[in-house]
């Protein structure tokens, strides 16, 4: 492979510890017990590849990976803390299912895709010295790509109404039963398929039916 | 830091986030394999750009749409998880049997 940029060795070495940090970090992520330290191990291998990107003169890139991602790994740690039964990694845990078909399977990505990284002859074409890369990307965003980018926003937008809707457990006229009563078996009947609330009502006495 | 020890790394990470999405039982652990296979998708497209594209700005868009793809995996990943946890309290993708809850 042609040495194609011309950067020193100092760029080298910390590629070389950024690139260990990014594996090892997204390994850890998989193996460790707390899975709010999972988030944070993913995080770190987040960053390392942003950091990656700056080398490679994609500052903006990099630096909006920063952003995303450490907003991103905080949710998902909130996200651990709400559902997991175990977000602080007290016991241990290893909650995998068909892990030896998974080995299997990223094992064999992994060495079909570096098969084509180091056997595939892709053409020599550097970014040019006078290049601005936050520049070009910006008249390009705004410019001919204008369409691309304006769909991702509406794709976007789409997605808050979609997760609003999906994650709302309530209408904006009170529950999903609410005044949407099956008819009944028979007419004037209890409606149809209505879970029996009020009949196993024996130990349920701390609910409070509204009549 | 050649285009082909890019790509390594980016098979690397791709192939550890193919692991974690096959393996993990818990949903939002199985999400951050798919964010670690985005990960090294958006290393390997700004290495492309980067050695390959002479610096073509459409390099750096495809990596802010995935990024945006990324925003998308994990807010309806989210929504999801909030939907089956409130049908089924689970959070492990074996509770699910069906599409319907």
């Amino acid at each position: 492979m042609i040495e194609s940029m011309s950067h020193g060795i100092g760029v080298d070495i910390a590629f070389l510890l950024l690139a260990t940090l990014a594996v090892v970090t997204a390994w850890r992520v998989f193996r460790t017990d707390s899975m709010v330290r999972a988030s944070f191990f993913l995080l770190v291998s987040f960053i390392a590849v942003g950091v990656i990107m700056i080398l490679l003169a994609a500052e903006y890139l990099g630096v909006a990976m920063f952003f995303m991602m450490a907003v991103e790994m905080t949710v998902m740690a909130l996200f651990m803390v709400m559902f997991m039964m175990n977000p602080a990694g007290l016991n241990p845990m290893n909650m995998v299912h068909q892990e030896r078909i998974s080995i299997g399977a990223g094992v064999v990505s992994f060495l079909v895709l570096s098969a084509m990284a180091l056997l595939a002859v892709f053409p020599d074409r550097p970014v040019s010295a006078g290049l601005d890369p936050v520049r070009s990307l910006g008249n390009e965003m705004l410019g001919d790509s204008m369409l691309i980018f304006e769909s991702a926003g509406l794709v976007l937008l789409t997605t808050m109404i979609g997760v609003v809707v999906l994650s709302s457990h309530r209408g904006r006229y009170g529950a999903a039963t609410e005044g949407s009563l099956p008819p009944g078996l028979e007419s004037g009947g209890d409606p149809a398929g209505k879970p029996e609330e009020d009949e196993d009502g024996e130990d349920g006495g701390h609910h409070h039916h509204h009549h | 830091m050649t285009l082909a020890t890019l790509l390594l790394l980016a098979a690397a990470l791709i192939g550890i986030g193919i692991y974690g999405a096959l393996s993990q039982q818990s949903f939002v652990m199985l999400m951050m394999g798919l964010e670690l296979i985005l990960n090294g998708v958006m290393l390997a497209a700004v290495a492309f750009w980067a050695f390959s594209g002479a610096g073509a700005p459409e390099g750096q868009l495809l990596t802010i749409i995935v990024m945006a793809v990324m925003a998308i995996e994990m807010t309806m990943g989210f929504a999801l998880v909030v939907a089956v946890f409130r049908g089924k309290q689970a959070d492990t993708t074996e509770s699910l049997t069906g599409l319907k809850h």
